[in-house]
């Protein structure tokens, strides 16, 4: 809860908001894209991607890594984007729910998730989707055990997490 | 059962790509050009007269574009037209810490924040009062609203249906109980967000709503504006299960904003402010009282509730009257009495959620049974199931019950859970609860005549599309309607084009919640595409052609060539059923769902953990449109019961929030999730469009009480207060072992003022039991 009455005037508010924002330049590689941008340094990975980049497709849920929601893969492991800044991974690979298709066709686990139903108000999908392709990357058949263990950072509030957890299981049996 | 293509098939949802790929647009995902943003200078204190705003270091911060307070919105809204007790912007008094104050549109959303922070507020503090019993005395210093019954008192209620006193008299046992549910949030994934923008004169509003309708109201209301002068449109959903039906503070402040400066304006909610714009579960102390006769038949009962309501109305004339009407679409109650009471407290108001001030009462109900079946020796699924209602009859508070599944339901569970050849070791236990639901509220949220659900088809260049009000929050009523029209037509679901949840371009729908869509979207739905099926076969056999015969582009063609533009519209008006009595309103529903649920679990007696090994769960839904959504919306309506039932509580210490964040507001992980067997039964209902009624909320109900249930079985503790702690269960233990009652929960009901009740006849032939 921010707190009225802070005084900001008689702290110095005017060089609060007017100081100026340490900007650096980033050069991003997104889904195999890679773009270079002028951000401010304190911007997280979230921001950036949704803001700055337009890739609307990474939600958030918390801004505070509690969720899940904001998964995203950096060299093919998540990572809570709203807890990272881009500054931290510059240069290396981040893969967000834009670039799990191909433009033609669907990745199984999106197929598998469409199918049965996995995703109701789908805004934690993008998340899971990601966690859910890390782990079948690592392990192409994981127990149902392993892909708990794998998502359980991801919070869903719909789905009761058990067609996620068959559509996890389906793709994983298409892919191998 | 007729056969049918579409209707019943386990087909993908229509959005089912666009989930997947990221490609919804949610109303955050919205960044038009110019987009101002908007931040909410929030009170920190529960209770306060709000003495003087000073925003002027605020509006001389360089890119805040407009400040507004309460002075700027004085009209007041809210979601029922007995309550309209919020302003958009408060400027008198604070009701809740997160009762908004200040609102400031700015180029950057630091900006905004950061003007919040140079606002000067002076508060005059006030005494905050923080549970029921508290509201029930004479206030310390002044009120928290001005108007409800006595003290802190919102509402009261009583009401006698059929002679209660002689059922009491009849009976051969008489039972007391007392019981607590601990109120929790919704917890949707998305946070609230809103955009609006101002444009000739004409305000547009994207919202994550459930409701777009009722915002429109309220916008129209507050801003002074007539309606056909504001546009509201859903944005695609992240969650909702009642959290987004109420018109919020937010999405008038963010219209008013773009008014002011011309400016699209938007405002997304922090996870913590989701906590504060609440309406969730009422917290609810129940008290119930039942004579039975020495074979288990309910005789009377007296059911006794007191909702902690939170500093505004919201739904909670509704809420109160929901904890009490339900009790005999399950159980035939020949005599039944019930007073209710909700009172003021300083905290985010609660309102609506999944189950609406039901899962309460069917909580205190079903492990009330539990015991008075104890109490008599009679197994307890036994005597519910003598007690159970039958189809095509009235209960004594005059809800009509037509089809009703619960015995099929009972049947599937305890087969499939082989609950009777339980293996009765220490430490495990399965329990078993039972639980009705409405499908669609039988009338509105305010008095009119309009129907309920409105579905326009329009058909040319060989497509279809469908417009409806209708509201998809994610549990697929956009799906239901493709279905339906598509089955008509003789389409796949994917063919049909669909525009909805927009009070420019769709006709009304009251859009997503009492679990209403699928019955009464669906069957306004089935008239338009029936409609249309006839103007279509009517041209091509015209052209001396079969409609099976021929595509439907071109049966399109013929049609157009025939009667110019195709367009047809159905509507669903629910039957007026409402009993003869104030308050009639809350309860009747065109068709009542039934559900029955086994839980297995492990109690440890030594950490007082529960785990939920399995939940058999089987769901009397009339007819599943699409069983793949059905089962979604039980498996997900099921863990939203353990999670009420094992750890989500929405606590507070000394006026604050104690824990207004995902990660110490504990909710149900992929960890805890047990596995969930469900079965659907059919009853084909009457009335509902191909017999369907609903799935999304009345699954939840009987999780809970069946989790206590089990509890009970496992370790002999009765905890008759949810969440189950591990905490609840050793201190139950702790009681049993010093030879004092082996039970968790309340220790009273408080005295409450009800007025005199309002004694009513049954319908005609209820007493006689013969309907």
């Amino acid at each position: 809860m921010r707190r009225s009455g802070q005084g900001y005037a008689r702290n110095g508010l005017k060089n609060e908001i007017l100081r100026d924002v340490e900007r650096v330049v980033l050069s991003l590689n997104v889904n195999g894209e890679t773009r270079q941008l002028l951000v401010p340094v304190h911007k997280t990975l979230l921001e950036v991607l949704r803001e700055d980049m337009q890739l609307t497709g990474t939600k958030h849920g918390c801004e505070l890594g509690e969720c899940g929601t904001c998964t995203v893969l950096v060299d093919g492991k998540p990572h809570l984007s709203c807890l990272v800044l881009p500054i931290q991974i510059d240069g290396r690979a981040i893969t967000t729910v834009e670039g799990m298709a191909s433009p033609s066709e669907l990745h199984p686990l999106q197929t598998a998730f469409a199918e049965l139903g996995a995703a109701q108000c789908g805004y934690c999908t993008p998340g899971i989707l990601l966690s859910a392709r890390s782990l079948l990357e690592e392990n192409p058949r994981p127990s149902r055990d392993e892909i708990k263990e794998a998502l359980a950072g991801n919070l869903c509030r719909c789905t009761g997490y058990t067609k996620i957890l068959e559509a996890v299981e389906l793709a994983a049996e298409r892919m191998g | 059962m007729s056969e049918t293509r579409v209707v019943g098939k386990p087909l993908p949802k229509v959005d089912a790509a666009t989930k997947v790929t990221g490609r919804a647009v949610y109303a955050d995902d919205m960044l038009p050009a110019r987009t101002l943003h908007c931040k909410i200078l929030r009170s920190p204190h529960p209770h306060a007269r709000i003495v003087s705003i000073d925003t002027s270091t605020a509006r001389r911060i360089p890119g805040v574009l407009a400040v507004i307070t309460g002075a700027d919105l004085p009209v007041k809204f809210g979601i029922l037209p007995v309550t309209q007790d919020e302003r958009a912007l408060e400027h008198e008094k604070a009701r809740y810490v997160g009762d908004p104050i200040v609102a400031i549109a700015a180029t950057e959303e630091e900006i905004a924040a950061a003007a919040c922070d140079a606002v000067e507020v002076e508060y005059d503090v006030l005494e905050p009062v923080m549970s029921i019993d508290a509201a029930l005395e004479r206030p310390k210093g002044e009120r928290i609203q001005e108007y409800g019954g006595p003290n802190n008192i919102h509402k009261l209620v009583a009401l006698e249906f059929g002679d209660v006193d002689g059922g009491f008299a009849r009976a051969d046992h008489v039972r007391e109980d007392v019981f607590f549910y601990q109120g929790n949030t919704h917890l949707p994934m998305e946070q609230h967000s809103a955009i609006a923008t101002y444009i000739d004169g004409r305000v547009t509003l994207w919202s994550s709503t459930q409701v777009v309708h009722y915002v429109h109201r309220a916008l129209s209301k507050v801003l002074e504006l007539p309606m056909h002068r504001i546009r509201v449109i859903g944005a695609a959903h992240g969650g909702g299960f009642g959290g987004k039906t109420d018109p919020f503070a937010h999405e008038i402040i963010v219209a008013k904003l773009a008014m002011l400066t011309g400016r699209p304006v938007k405002c997304t909610l922090t996870r913590e402010e989701v906590f504060y714009a609440h309406r969730g579960r009422h917290p609810v102390l129940m008290w119930v009282r039942t004579g039975v006769t020495r074979d288990g038949r309910i005789t009377a009962m007296h059911f006794r509730s007191a909702l902690d309501g939170g500093a505004y109305g919201s739904y909670g004339v509704a809420s109160t009257f929901y904890t009490g009407a339900l009790q005999t679409v399950t159980y035939d109650i020949p005599a039944y009495r019930f007073e209710g009471c909700r009172v003021f407290t300083n905290k985010p108001p609660c309102g609506p959620k999944r189950g609406h001030g039901t899962p309460q009462p069917r909580f205190a109900l079903e492990l009330h049974l539990e015991k008075l079946a104890r109490d008599l020796d009679i197994d307890p699924v036994e005597m519910k199931r003598r007690n159970f209602v039958k189809p095509n009859t009235w209960t004594v508070n005059w809800l009509r019950v037509t089809s009703c599944g619960l015995e099929e339901c009972t049947e599937k569970v305890m087969g499939a859970s082989r609950f009777r050849e339980r293996k009765r070791t220490p430490g495990h236990g399965m329990g078993f609860a039972i639980s009705s639901y409405l499908s669609g509220a039988g009338t509105a949220i305010y008095w009119n005549d309009m129907p309920h659900s409105e579905v326009q088809i329009k058909v040319d260049r060989g497509g279809v599309t469908a417009y409806c009000g209708a509201m998809d929050i994610g549990q697929g009523s956009d799906s239901v309607l493709a279905t339906i029209v598509a089955e008509e037509l003789g389409l796949q679901p994917a063919d049909v084009r669909l525009v909805t949840a927009d009070t420019d371009t769709t006709p009304i729908d009251l859009g997503s919640y009492s679990s209403r869509v699928t019955f009464m979207a669906g069957n306004a739905a089935l008239e338009a595409a029936r409609k249309m099926r006839a103007l279509l076969v009517e041209a091509v056999e015209a052209a001396g052609k079969r409609y099976e015969d021929v595509s439907f582009e071109e049966a399109s063609v013929l049609g157009e060539a025939r009667f110019g533009t195709l367009t047809t519209a159905g509507s669903y008006t629910p039957p007026k059923i409402a009993g003869p009595y104030k308050g009639s309103g809350v309860g009747p529903s065109p068709a009542y769902s039934y559900s029955a649920c086994v839980v297995d679990i492990d109690a440890d007696a030594r950490t007082g953990l529960v785990k939920v090994n399995k939940v058999w769960i089987a769901h009397d839904v009339g007819r599943a449109i699409n069983p793949l959504l059905v089962e979604g919306q039980v498996e997900g309506s099921v863990y939203m019961g353990l999670g009420e039932a094992l750890m989500e509580e929405q606590v507070f210490r000394k006026g604050l929030h104690k824990w207004p964040s995902m990660l110490e507001y504990k909710s149900p992980t992929f960890l805890d999730m047990p596995e969930v067997e469900t079965f659907i039964v059919e009853t084909n209902d009457p009335e509902g469009p191909y017999g369907a009624k609903e799935a999304g909320q009345g699954p939840l109900l009987p999780v809970p009480p069946a989790v206590c249930a089990a509890v009970h079985d496992a370790l002999g503790v009765w905890i008759d207060e949810i969440p189950v702690t591990p905490e609840k269960v050793i201190e139950a233990l702790r009681r049993k072992e010093k030879g004092e009652p082996a039970r968790y929960g309340p220790p009273r009901f408080p005295s409450i003022p009800y007025p005199e009740t309002i004694k009513v006849d049954g319908p005609v032939g209820h007493q006689e039991g013969t309907y």
